[in-house]
C-alpha cells in the first residue's frame, strides 16, 4: 500500500445516490483469480453497451469513458456510496481503475472498511459541498481538487475549502501506507528475534531436519 | 508452581510474538497450507506490494477443491476453464514464490487436511492455518489449527504471523465405552446437535475424556474437523501415545535422537490438573447412538432409530421458520422414521471421512453385498496415499465388486465446486461435513452420516441402522 498525504487530481463526478457494490463490480467477475484487473469491469453495466454483439463498446456519455477525465484519481458520488454486498472486489475495482479517493456525503459501512484496507481515502463532505464540486467537475473536466490528509482539508483551484473528519488510527495507517501487514511489520524486529529462537525448536518446523 | 494451564494456553503462549496493548496479539504460524481456491488473490497481493513470501519452508500447497475425480485423464486436462485457470495460477504462484506444490498426480496429492497429517507435516504444539474452515482437523494432534480468509492468507505469506484476539476455552469431555455401531462421526454430530451450530463460537474446544482418548487418530481428526460446524475457532486433543505412534516414521516426522526429544516436548502438551476452562460440557458415551442429519444444518440431527422431529412450538419464531424451511427443502415430513428415507446417492469421501480407516470400516459393511439398484454410490479416497494403501489392501475390489465408483482423490462432492455434484432434488447419504442448502449442488439434499452408515445405506437404498448389519466374512 502506498502512503498518501496530499492528492491533487481532476475528479470524475457520478451524480447518483446509493451506488451499490453490485453496480461497482457485478457478480460475474468475482470468480476471477486475481485481486488486480477488476478495473476494466468497474461499473460494467453502466460503462459498456451490453446490446452490441461483443458487449464491449463503450458508452460515450458515461463519465468514466470520457477522455477529458482520463487519469482522474478522485471520484465524486452521491450519498450512501458502496451499499449492498460486502464484496472487497468493489474496492479492488476502484483502486485498480486508478481511484485513490472518493468524495461523497456518506458511505456504506462495509465498503468503508474494505476501502480502508485497500488504502483508499474516503472523504465525507456536506451534500452542498459535494454538489458544488460535482458541478465544477462536470462543467470543467480540468477542474482540479486537492485532498490534504494530514490537514484533513479539501480545496480546489477556484477557492473552495472544506475540512473533513477521519478516525485517527485510520489516518495514521493511511499516512504511513500501512495495511494490516504493514501494521504487523511495525513489530518486525521482535518478529525476527522471535523467529530465530523459534526455529531452533525443530519439532515445530514442518519439514524437520533431524537435529 | 506456576498456574495450571490448558493445552490451548500452552500452544498460544509459545507462539506469541508480541502482545501490544489495545491491539490484537501477533501469533506466529508454524505451518501454512495452501490450495487453489483461496490463494490466488493473496499471491497477487504480495506481488502488488512487492513483498516476498516470508517462509516458503513453512508453506505447502496442493490442489483438491477443483480437481475432477473421475479419471487421471480428466485431471490432467481439466475442461472447466475457471477451475483449470485457478490450478494453473497455483502452479505459477508456487513456482514464483518457491512453495512446494503437490500437484494433481503427485504421490503426496490429496485433500489438504488429509495430507498434512499423513505426511507428518502436522505436529503437536504447532500453529497451523489454511484458507479453508476445516483446518480445525489438525487440532487432533494437539496443534492450534484454524481456517482463515484470503486477506489473512496474504498476511501469513508476508509475515508468517496473524493478528489474533485470544479466544475463550471450552472443554468437552466424553467418557465411557462407545456403544456398538457408534463412531467418531456420531460423537461429533451429537455434540453439534446438542450445543448448536453457533454453540462454540468464540471458543477453542478441547475434546477430552476416556472415550476421546480411546479413539484412533483418524477418529480424532473426524471430531476436530467438524468443530467448525459448532462455530468453534478450533478443536484440540492432547497428544498421547496414539498420536506418537501415528507420527512415527512419517515423511516429515523427526527421526532418531530428534524423535525422542520431540516426544519429550510433545508430552508436555496436556492440560494441567486444575486448569480452568471458560466452559465445560460432559457427555456420557453410553447415551450415544448412530446419528444422522435430517435438515439443512449440521445441528439438525437425530438418532437413526428415531423419526424426523416435530416442530417445537416453544421455539422462537425464527427457529420455527428455519425448521419448516428445512423440512420443505429436504422434502420430509415430521414423524417419518429416519430409516424409511430412501436415498439416490452415496458419497464416501471428504476431509471428514476419507482416511484409510474410514474406507476399511465402510468396506467391511459392503463386503459380499451389492449397491441397491436405485442408488449410485462413490468412494473418493482423501489422498493418493490413502488410495494406494486401500488398493494394496484390496478395498477397491470390494467397493468395485459391490458396484461402487472408485475415484481419484479430491474434495469431490463435499462442496460442488468440481464436476461431482448432485442433481436438483437428489438425496445423498454423505460422509462429508455440511448439509447446507445447495452445498452438494443446487437443490441437493444431504444427510450427514458416518462411513459405515453411508455404506449400509448404499446397499439397502435407504438410511439404515448399522447396528443391525449382518457382516459377511471374506471368503
Ligand atoms: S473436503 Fe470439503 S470441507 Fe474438506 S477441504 Fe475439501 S471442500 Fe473443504
Amino acid at each position: 500500500m502506498i502512503a498518501i498525504n496530499v492528492l491533487t487530481s481532476t475528479a470524475i463526478p457520478l451524480d447518483m445516490s446509493n451506488i451499490d457494490t453490485d453496480q461497482i463490480i457485478p457478480k460475474q467477475f468475482l470468480k476471477r483469480i486475481e485481486r488486480t484487473g477488476y478495473g476494466e469491469f468497474l461499473f460494467y453495466d453502466w460503462r459498456y453497451d451490453l446490446d452490441t454483439p461483443d458487449h464491449v463498446s463503450e458508452r460515450k456519455d458515461f463519465a468514466l469513458n470520457k477522455v477529458e477525465y482520463k487519469g482522474s484519481k478522485i471520484l465524486i458520488a452521491g450519498k450512501n456510496f458502496g451499499c449492498g454486498s460486502s464484496r472487497e472486489h468493489a474496492a479492488w475495482a476502484l483502486t485498480d481503475f486508478g481511484f485513490l479517493a472518493v468524495i461523497a456525503p456518506s458511505f456504506a459501512d462495509i465498503f468503508f472498511s474494505n476501502a480502508g484496507k485497500n488504502g483508499m481515502i474516503l472523504v465525507r463532505l456536506s451534500e452542498a459541498d459535494v454538489e458544488l464540486l460535482t458541478h465544477r467537475s462536470t462543467s470543467n473536466p480540468a477542474h482540479k481538487i486537492t485532498i490534504n490528509l494530514e490537514a484533513q482539508t479539501v480545496t480546489d483551484d477556484q477557492g473552495f475549502s472544506a475540512t473533513f473528519e477521519i478516525d485517527p488510527f485510520r489516518k495514521y495507517c493511511l499516512l504511513n501506507g500501512l495495511d494490516d501487514i504493514g501494521l504487523t511489520l511495525r513489530h518486525e524486529s521482535e518478529l525476527d528475534s522471535y523467529e530465530a529462537k523459534h526455529d531452533e525448536e525443530f519439532w515445530l518446523t514442518p519439514r524437520v531436519s533431524a537435529a | 508452581m506456576s498456574t495450571p494451564k490448558t493445552l490451548f494456553e500452552k500452544v498460544w503462549q509459545q507462539h506469541l510474538v508480541v502482545a501490544p496493548a489495545n491491539e490484537p496479539s501477533i501469533l506466529y504460524i508454524d505451518l501454512h497450507l495452501v490450495h487453489e481456491v483461496t490463494s490466488p488473490q493473496a499471491f497477487d497481493g504480495l506481488r502488488m506490494a512487492g513483498r516476498k513470501l516470508r517462509r516458503p519452508d513453512r508453506t505447502v500447497a496442493t490442489v483438491d477443491h477443483n480437481v475432477p475425480t473421475s479419471s487421471v485423464q480428466d485431471r490432467l486436462h481439466i475442461l472447466d476453464q475457471i477451475s483449470s485457470r485457478q490450478i494453473q495460477a497455483l502452479r505459477q504462484n508456487c513456482k514464483d514464490f518457491g512453495v512446494e506444490l503437490y500437484d494433481v498426480q503427485a504421490p503426496e496429492q490429496g485433500i489438504v487436511h488429509i495430507i498434512g497429517p499423513e505426511l507428518g507435516l502436522t505436529k503437536p504444539g504447532m500453529t497451523i492455518v489454511c484458507g479453508d474452515s476445516h483446518t480445525s482437523t489438525h487440532g487432533a494432534f494437539g496443534a492450534l489449527a484454524f481456517g482463515i480468509g484470503t486477506s489473512e492468507v496474504e498476511h501469513v505469506m508476508a509475515t508468517q504471523t496473524l493478528p489474533q484476539d485470544k479466544p475463550k476455552t471450552f472443554r468437552i469431555s466424553v467418557d465411557g465405552a462407545l456403544p456398538y455401531g457408534v463412531t467418531a462421526k456420531d460423537i461429533v454430530l451429537h455434540i453439534i446437535g446438542q450445543i448448536g451450530t453457533a454453540g462454540a463460537t468464540g471458543y477453542v474446544v478441547e475434546y477430552a475424556g476416556s472415550t476421546i482418548r480411546s479413539l484412533s487418530m483418524e477418529g480424532r481428526m473426524t471430531i476436530c474437523n467438524m468443530s467448525i460446524e459448532a462455530g468453534a475457532r478450533a478443536g484440540m486433543i492432547a497428544p498421547d501415545q496414539i498420536t506418537f505412534d501415528y507420527l512415527k516414521g512419517r515423511r516429515f516426522s523427526p527421526a532418531g535422537d530428534a524423535w525422542n526429544l520431540a516426544v519429550e516436548q510433545w508430552s508436555q502438551l496436556v492440560t494441567d490438573e486444575g486448569a480452568i476452562f471458560d466452559r465445560e460440557l460432559h457427555i456420557d458415551a453410553a447415551t450415544l447412538t448412530p446419528t444422522v442429519t435430517w435438515g439443512t444444518s449440521p445441528g439438525m440431527v437425530t438418532g437413526i432409530d428415531s423419526t424426523v422431529p416435530t416442530l417445537d412450538p416453544s421455539a422462537s419464531e425464527a427457529d420455527q421458520n428455519n425448521f419448516e424451511r428445512a423440512l420443505e427443502y429436504m422434502a420430509l415430513e415430521a414423524g417419518k422414521p429416519m430409516q424409511e428415507i430412501a436415498i439416490d446417492r452415496v458419497f464416501i469421501g471428504s476431509c471428514t471421512n476419507a482416511r484409510i480407516e474410514d474406507l476399511r470400516a465402510s468396506a467391511s459393511v459392503v463386503r459380499g453385498y451389492h449397491v441397491a439398484t436405485t442408488v449410485s454410490a462413490m468412494v473418493v479416497p482423501g489422498s493418493q496415499s490413502v488410495k494406494a494403501q486401500a488398493e494394496e489392501e484390496g478395498l477397491d475390489i470390494i467397493f468395485k465388486t459391490a458396484g461402487f465408483d472408485w475415484r481419484e482423490p479430491g474434495c469431490s462432492m463435499c462442496l460442488g465446486m468440481n464436476p461431482d455434484i448432485l442433481a436438483p432434488g437428489e438425496r445423498c447419504a454423505s460422509t462429508s461435513n455440511r448439509n447446507f442448502e445447495g452445498r452438494q449442488g443446487r437443490g441437493s439434499r444431504t444427510h450427514l452420516v458416518s462411513p459405515v452408515m453411508a455404506a449400509a445405506a448404499a446397499i439397502t437404498g435407504h438410511l439404515t441402522d448399522v447396528r443391525n448389519w449382518k457382516f459377511k466374512e471374506a471368503n
